[in-house]
């Protein structure tokens, strides 16, 4: 890909806060994040994870709870949520590759299923309230990231944005990089025929598991981001209709490129804020286009782009 | 291509820039009221767009302007979930302009949006959610907690049952703020009035089948089925109880928070009988009748106690803003704490400075199938219990914004 | 909570209704996988058709077709809810199943999540998420009787034995009838069974018709004791997932004992350390993968 493209999006990135609201941009790089993150599992490994809400959830509590109640510095509460999702990945992903396809959408789903009753029952996640009031604190200890400029009359929480920013910079690239590498190429041999990359040679279950963990580790950062945006973890990030939401962006944008996952989560997110005023028309909506890519366009947008330019995005 | 779109993005931020306006009296031209509330889950029966509708009857009571500005009100779902409620409210303030955010049925949610008020520096006016915290630990300078609390509901229903016999209970309990907070406070005085409480059981909002958390309460051989829910939670559980036979067994429900739309859910034949604590009824008296005619007229439904609040809640702001003659919440805050509050729904009303507005609260009685004369006609008021000896008194609160 | 004999038992029985549901729709998840090998996301969605037809059928149909008195009394829905759910299940399959029959089965998992979405959202909208009251249950059903232990409501008891004859009923149509050796013939190798002059794309509509007709049976049966909500399926479907993986989806047999067990085991676990009960069947699950991979009575692919 041309590094034009990547500077117009950098650029962009940049200086979307003064266009769109911050706290709407902030959403967005957080759900595209997440669809990368998952992108990387089914796009490149060809395994549909049916419980990744288990890892963005997951960590965004675990974030907010070393914030709020250990007292770490974001920096820090970031970091914890993300080696957490990557042990729970470890641990999901080592019983889920026991199972091949449907079994293993299924097997995640119900494995979801339990972090979702731990973040219910458990004494700190705070129930059906979620966990509520956490605090942005400050960056290393020097940088108040709650901090507001106003810019124009309107106010501008330019510090966390562009903390959230480089942390999706960050996220994105660990991402690129593993898709271009040669594990990211064993990788896409287990994806068209497993059986011909086991008898190359290759570990295929230790491949597996590796993108598993990978995958859970990057959608978990994406909810500790998540969680300092906005002070809350809820139920809503760990239940199955999050898990089912990211499957949806990720096969509207397309399912094995780079950037249809970013397409993907900004336009159903975009869709999301845009028709909240019909209430639960939104579900319909959703499951209408889930339908629609599934029967007729399940290269999604980008991978329909992408056939159109001949040449992969 | 990269410099004609910094260019489009810079062009944008100016824009932005130039079209900032602060202007005296009502800034930005408008006074914005949210109505944020369960609209379709739950508790949309008692609140919902009937909460909505009690607003825009007040907006068009008091004329439509205030200060020569006009007054929109817009509402939203927040469907019982927190993370929900708080991104809107959040996206009210910074985008919306909204002044001030009422409604708000579901403690969690509630919560959850008066800490980004607070912030904010908006007026948030509960009409809906119980929870004491929001006038204790949670309070800001800018809540106002207009109708009810756990305090007052667990208060005056122990008040009435635990003398009469019922001095052993056991809690279902809604397993959220609210419900903690209900079973928290009732708890207080039933062991206080010489009560036992046995255990409880929490449920999840929502709940479809109550059946396996009645059989521990039956088998904890409590005289006093305490339930810590509210609307549908509280309607089957009652329906439920009876399916099992558990009233028939000697042990009676007692509802912690009803509303009439629950009534009219059960029906008179199963819930006769039945006492719990109120805010409000639409047939206390001429000025409440009159108000609630014309309520009905529009939303075909008698106001509960959280539809009516919103109407007066919205009123005494709307009042407060011409007193002050300005929107800033500071200055319309200590108007709105220094006034009385009468009116159809408040009687000897006062805002508190923990935000807590105190007014009479009522025992009602469900009445039998054969007193009743009317679709409405559900409920009598057994007691009145005058604001100052419902409500926690303001030495005990743990506010911040209390001076002690 | 104290456990005394009545407590457990009390709790067991009630285990046992919520059972018959798993059961019931774990075995319409099994036919459907077996002859389509589709994950039949829709089911709880459908499920919670069946209760809706049963609820409007009784309140709305009348005033609708100009005839206010007429009510669709229970007796009646059990019989058309069924019906038009399998008719509507017959053309999701003729219409979109089918065309994906060619690729990868998870496409057909994700079909049926998007129509279980739109099904459920279309229901939110209309209707009460909390739920309406079914108040159809008939006359004779009303009531408790005693177990000794407990009282216990008669209709779920009648829940309870008509399911189980429901479920018991299939199994014997799959396993000893010739209708039924089609259908296993079908699973084992279609190419052949076409071969024999069988119209297998019929008996594929058929099945699908009937494993969604059975969700609707159950949504039924369930609308009296629950509300009608229209997220009472999706509360349901995930565990009956669990069910699933657990049981291995192999076996019809597998199927009912897997879901009636555990419905039993869910009970027992509300007396012993009651906050475990909603996440019992999915611990149980991880146990069943890390023992014996293909399930309870699986067999390995």
């Amino acid at each position: 890909m041309n590094k034009i493209l990547w500077a117009v999006l950098i650029g962009m990135g940049l200086l979307a806060p003064f266009v769109v609201y911050p706290v709407f941009m902030m959403k967005l790089l957080c759900f595209g994040l997440f669809a990368a993150a998952f992108n990387l599992l089914l796009g490149y490994t060809g395994l549909l994870s049916f419980g990744h809400a288990a890892f963005f959830g997951g960590a965004s509590y675990v974030t907010g709870y070393l914030v709020k109640s250990v007292g770490l510095t974001p920096e820090l509460g970031v970091l914890g949520g993300t080696l957490s999702a990557a042990l729970l990945g470890y641990a999901v992903g080592s019983l889920a590759i026991r199972r091949q396809g449907i079994y293993f959408a299924m097997v995640t789903l119900a494995l979801a299923q339990i972090v979702y009753f731990v973040a219910l029952k458990a004494p700190f996640t705070g129930g059906e309230d979620g966990l509520q009031g956490i605090p942005r604190g400050d960056l290393f200890g020097l940088i108040d990231l709650g901090r507001v400029y106003t810019v124009g009359g309107s106010p501008l929480g330019l510090n966390l944005y562009y903390f959230i920013f480089f942390m999706f910079c960050l996220g994105f690239w660990i991402i690129y990089r593993t898709i271009h590498s040669p594990f990211g190429h064993v990788l896409k041999a287990i994806r068209e025929n497993e059986t011909r990359a086991v008898s190359l040679g290759y570990q295929v279950e230790r491949f597996k598991l590796m993108a598993f963990v990978i995958s859970a580790t990057l959608a978990g950062m994406a909810g500790a981001m998540k969680s300092l945006v906005f002070q809350l973890a809820s139920l809503t990030d760990v239940s199955w209709h999050a898990s089912g939401e990211v499957v949806l962006m990720t096969l509207l944008g397309g399912v094995g490129t780079v950037l249809g996952p970013l397409v993907g989560a900004f336009t159903v997110v975009t869709l999301q804020s845009e028709l909240s005023s019909v209430g639960s028309w939104i579900t319909v909506i959703i499951g209408a286009i889930f339908v629609v890519c599934v029967l007729l366009f399940r290269r999604g947008v980008v991978g329909e782009l992408s056939r159109l330019l001949k040449r992969p995005l | 291509m990269k410099k004609g779109l910094v260019t489009a993005c810079a062009v944008a931020a100016l824009a932005a820039l130039a079209t900032s306006s602060f202007g005296a009296g009502i800034s930005d031209g408008v006074v914005k009221i949210g109505v944020l509330t369960d609209m379709s889950g739950v508790y949309s029966t008692l609140g919902g767009k009937g909460t909505q509708v009690g607003v825009e009857m007040a907006v068009k009571d008091f004329g439509g302007k205030v200060l020569g500005k006009p007054i929109v009100v817009i509402g939203a779902d927040h469907q019982n979930k927190a993370d929900i409620a708080s991104a809107k409210a959040r996206e009210w303030f910074d985008n919306e302009k909204v002044d001030m955010i009422t409604g708000l049925l579901n403690s969690g949610c509630a919560l959850a949006v008066q800490k980004v008020a607070g912030e904010k520096k908006r007026i948030t006016m509960n009409t809906g959610a119980a929870s004491t915290d929001l006038t204790n630990s949670a309070c800001t300078p800018y809540s106002v907690h207009y109708v009810y609390d756990t305090y007052a509901l667990g208060k005056v229903t122990a008040e009435a049952v635990v003398p009469n016999g019922g001095n052993t209970w056991f809690f279902l309990t809604a397993d959220y703020a609210f419900g903690h907070s209900l079973e928290a406070n009732t708890t207080k005085f039933v062991t206080k009035l010489g009560g036992k409480v046995l255990g409880s059981v929490r449920h999840p909002l929502a709940t479809s089948d109550f059946s396996s958390y009645l059989l521990q309460a039956q088998a904890s051989g409590a005289k006093i089925i305490g339930l810590a829910n509210a609307g549908g939670d509280t309607t089957n559980a009652i329906k439920q109880a009876r399916e099992f036979g558990i009233d028939k067994k000697g042990q009676k429900l007692v509802g912690l928070l009803i509303f009439d739309t629950d009534i009219k859910s059960l029906g008179l034949k199963v819930a006769q009988g039945m006492q719990f604590t109120s805010g409000f009824y639409w047939d206390r008296d001429k000025a409440s009748r009159d108000f609630s005619k014309r309520f009905y007229a529009i939303h075909k439904a008698m106001p509960t106690m959280d539809q009516a609040g919103a109407y007066s809640a919205t009123m005494n702001y709307l009042k407060a803003i011409k007193a002050a003659g300005t929107d800033d919440p500071d200055a319309v805050m200590a108007k709105l704490k220094s006034m009385d509050v009468s009116d159809f729904f408040a009687v000897h009303g006062k805002i508190r400075a923990d935000g807590r507005m105190v007014h009479d609260m009522y025992l009602m009685e469900v009445k039998k199938p054969a007193e009743s004369k009317g679709e409405w006609d559900l409920l009598k008021i057994v007691k009145t219990v005058p604001a100052n000896q419902a409500f926690m008194p303001l030495a005990e609160s743990t506010c911040s914004q209390v001076k002690k | 909570m104290e456990i005394t004999f009545q407590t457990v038992m009390s709790q067991v029985m009630l285990g046992l209704n919520n059972g018959v549901f798993y059961a019931i729709l774990s075995l319409g998840l099994a036919v459907i996988f077996g002859l389509l090998n589709i994950v039949n996301f829709a089911h709880g969605a459908l499920y919670m058709l069946g209760a809706y037809v049963a609820l409007l059928g009784y309140t709305t149909l009348g005033p609708l077709i100009g005839m206010p008195d007429f009510h669709l009394n229970y007796w009646a829905a059990l019989l058309v809810a069924p019906m038009v759910v399998g008719a509507l299940g017959m053309a999701i399959e003729r219409t979109m199943l089918r065309r994906l029959y060619k690729f990868d089965h998870l496409y057909g998992l994700l079909l049926t999540f998007g129509l279980a979405l739109i099904i459920q959202g279309v229901f939110t909208n209309f209707f009460n998420v909390s739920g309406d009251p079914y108040d159809a249950k008939p006359e004779i059903l009303n009531g408790a009787v005693s177990l000794g232990f407990m009282m216990f409501p008669k209709y779920r008891l009648w829940v309870i034995v008509i399911s189980l004859a429901v479920c018991f009923g299939t199994w014997f149509v799959i396993e000893r009838t010739k209708l039924g050796s089609y259908l296993r013939a079908g699973t084992e190798n279609p190419e052949l069974v076409k071969a024999f002059g069988v119209n297998v794309p019929l008996m594929i509509t058929l099945t699908y018709g009937y494993g969604v007709g059975l969700a609707a049976f159950a949504g039924v049966l369930a609308a009296p004791i629950y509300s009608v909500s229209p997220v009472m399926g999706a509360e349901m479907i995930i565990t009956v997932f669990a069910v699933v993986v657990i049981g291995g989806m192999g076996s019809i047999m597998g199927a009912i004992v897997t879901g009636l067990l555990l419905g039993v085991v869910e009970g027992f676990t509300k007396v012993v350390y009651a906050p475990a009960s909603s996440t019992v069947i999915f611990l149980i699950m991880v146990v069943v993968l890390l023992v014996k991979p293909a399930g309870l009575f699986g067999r390995e692919s």
